[in-house]
Order: C-alpha cells, then structure tokens, then sequence
C-alpha cells in the first residue's frame, strides 16, 4: 500500500535496513538498532513521511533468537493516511545491551509505552525522561514477560497467610505450575542458569 | 422473627441471664444490620450493581443495602473482583481497619481463588491475605449466587460460625427448561 515508505527507508539508510517485508497491506522495516532513533527522526520530520501519529510500541522476547528482544513500533500517518512498523532487536541471551534509543523526544506518547516495555521485558531507553516501572511495583524483581521469567513465580508485597492461618491448601495443582504454557521447554533457552535455580524459583509462597 | 422466641430470661439463675441466648439475639440483630464495604476491583462490580439494584433487590431485603465508605463503620467487606499484588497491601489494610465483629465475602472467582490470572500479577485468592467468610464462584456470579451467598453469611453470623462457606451451584434454569421441553415431547 504504502511501500513508497520501505523503498525511501532503503534509500536513505540502506545497510541499516535489514529487512522489509509487506504483507496483507502491512508494511514492516526491520531496522538495526544504532540507527533506530535515526530512522524514527526521518519517519517523524520528512514531509514525505509525516509520521505524526503514534500508535504503539511493545517488546517481544524470542528466547531462541540472537538478539532476543524485538522492539516494535507501530507508527501511522494523518497527513498520507499510511502506516509502518518499525522493528529492531536487541539484547543478548543474559539481556546484555538491552537498550535502545528512547523517541518520546519524537513522538510524546511513547512515554508510558517505553515504561511498559521496559517494566515487562525489561528494554532500557536511553534519553526517557522517567524509566521506571508502570503496571508492576517498584519492589519487583526481572521482567514477567520474559519467556525464561516462571510462570508460577509471585512476589508478594505482603506475606501469604499460612496454610494453618488459611485452613486451606495453597500449593498450586497440575497442570499449573512454573512451566505453565510453555510448551516448547526451559531448556531451549538457559539450561545452565536455571537448573541451577530451579530450587529457588520453587513456589514457595510469602518468600518467593 | 422465630429466632427471638429463644431469648428468655432465666429468673432462677441467681445472675438472671443466660449467654447462649445474649448471643443469639446479637446474632439476630447482627445479620439484618450488615454494613457494607465495597471494595470493587473488576467487571464483577456490573453484577454487583445489578444484585444491588432493584430488580434483584438482593441487599436491601437482607438489611444489608447501606454502603459505608469507612472501614470503622462497616462491617462487610465486599471482596468484589480481580485483587493484585499491587492492591493486596491495601486491601489488607483495610480489613484491618474494620472494626470487630466482621466479615468478608469474596464476590466472584477471581476474589475466591484468582480465576485464570493464575501468574505474577494476581493474588491468587484473597484468603492468601485476610480470612475469607464466604465463597461465591462465578465469573461473573450470578445475582441468585450473591444472594445464596449472602444468606449463608447471615446463617453463619446468627449460628456464630466463622468457619469459610462456599455458595453450592443452584441449578441452572436453562437446563430446567430444557427438561420441562423434553418431559412434554415425550408425552
């Protein structure tokens, strides 16, 4: 629909556009991560583009992939009527280098969805003004939305009463439990880091 | 009022009374008196109005219609929907603010055991937090759900029961229709 955009992002920063794809009317750039705030200022200024509205921005964690957290950014234009996403990756397996530029200067509306991604998979962006965490309390260890995050790890603000207090049995049952909904396996992604924490993780409820 | 037929003054006791019935009388006057605090999280508190409003009347004709905005001036706590990890520590709270004697009902799954928000955000039951007098599942619970549950409370205030109850499934009056359909074809 609107490839006019891909074929200007391949012109202008060629090598730093890794990939474009257009399906079903969606038109998709996949942009290295140095130049994302460039590609986001040209998006957002050139009168061709006029990428005046911004509509949404969330991270995606690909367990198996290097790098594994993808940023994507959804970007809409009043003025053409067009539409793009951005996406770049980044961060190794550890999260090491897990930061990418901050476009609240760009677009003001990101700032609450830069907090999101940040508080949930755990994206640091450079130059946001207040990055900390939205939906979660500050007291909240890791990133929830993390794959290798356990599904059945809680972290309560107050302790549980006990099971004598409750008079009821609070361990989950199966099929719940840590490896809920994970059907492609914990070991496909840190073997080694989470063996060793497996008995940590455990669910204990009031500690963990 | 048959439960005040209980309350009879022993005279031949040299002290002139007796506890067991003091006791019955304030668990009268206690069930038809229940001062609620709402405390609505989540889309349970739709059917909370709806219990609420007129056409199910389900609070006013136990005497327990008057809200109280105060935890020291109530003594119900509705528990009417999703509690998280964030809002337990003010949930807590509150309940400790009520004053004795006082109850909590848990309006729907999510209060009763976290539903399907079964990981990290979601207390998983608010009986993992304060003590918990009444279970009514559903998701959301039905108006004849709340008001089972409400009488159960009732029953269990009057008996001086604090043990936890949960709301039975009453039985569904789509299926009752279906079987008054089948039992007429069939004759």
């Amino acid at each position: 629909m609107s490839e006019r955009v891909l074929a200007a992002l391949k012109q202008k920063f060629a090598a730093d556009v890794l990939l474009t794809h257009s399906q079903f009317g969606d038109d998709t750039a996949v942009v290295a991560p140095s130049s994302w705030k460039a590609v986001c200022t040209f998006l957002r200024s050139d009168p061709e583009m006029g990428f005046d509205m911004f509509v949404d921005l969330c991270g995606v964690d690909y367990p198996t992939r290097d790098p594994r957290v993808e940023v994507v950014l959804h970007l809409r234009s009043m003025v053409h009527g067009h539409r793009v996403r951005v996406k770049t990756s980044v961060g190794d397996e550890d999260l090491d280098g897990c930061e990418v530029d901050s476009v609240t200067s760009l677009w003001p509306g990101a700032d609450w969805f830069e907090r999101e991604v940040y508080d949930l998979v755990g994206v640091h962006f450079r130059g946001h003004p207040d990055l900390r965490r939205i939906l979660m309390y500050p007291e909240f260890e890791g990133h929830p939305l993390l794959k290798d995050y356990p599904a059945d790890r809680t972290q309560p603000l107050i302790p549980y009463r006990t099971e004598a207090e409750a008079g009821l049995p609070l361990e989950k049952l199966a099929p719940f439990g840590r490896d809920e909904g994970m059907p492609f396996g914990r070991g496909l992604t840190k073997p080694a880091a989470l063996a060793s924490g497996h008995d940590d993780h455990a669910m204990k409820h009031g500690d963990n | 009022m048959g439960e005040l037929k209980q309350v009879t003054l022993d005279a031949s006791e040299s002290s002139g009374f007796a506890t067991t019935k003091l006791d019955a009388l304030l668990g009268w006057a206690r069930k038809w008196s229940l001062f609620k605090y709402p405390f609505v999280t989540a889309c349970c508190g739709m059917e909370f109005m709806a219990v609420t409003s007129p056409r199910f009347d389900g609070t006013a004709r136990f005497g327990a219609e008057a809200p109280r905005f105060s935890p020291r001036q109530s003594d119900l706590l509705w528990v009417v929907g999703t509690i998280s990890q964030r809002q337990a520590p003010v949930l807590k709270r509150i309940y400790e603010q009520m004053m004795e004697p006082k109850w909590v009902l848990a309006f729907g799954t999510c209060a009763s055991c976290g539903g399907f928000y079964d990981n990290y955000t979601t207390v998983p039951g608010i009986d993992k937090i304060i003590p918990c007098d009444v279970y009514i599942p559903g998701c959301p619970p039905r108006p004849e759900a709340v008001i089972d549950g409400l009488m159960l409370l009732q029953d269990k205030i009057a008996r001086g029961d604090k043990t936890p109850g949960i709301v039975k499934p009453r039985e569904d009056p789509a299926s009752l229709v279906k079987l008054r359909l089948s039992k007429d074809s069939g004759q």
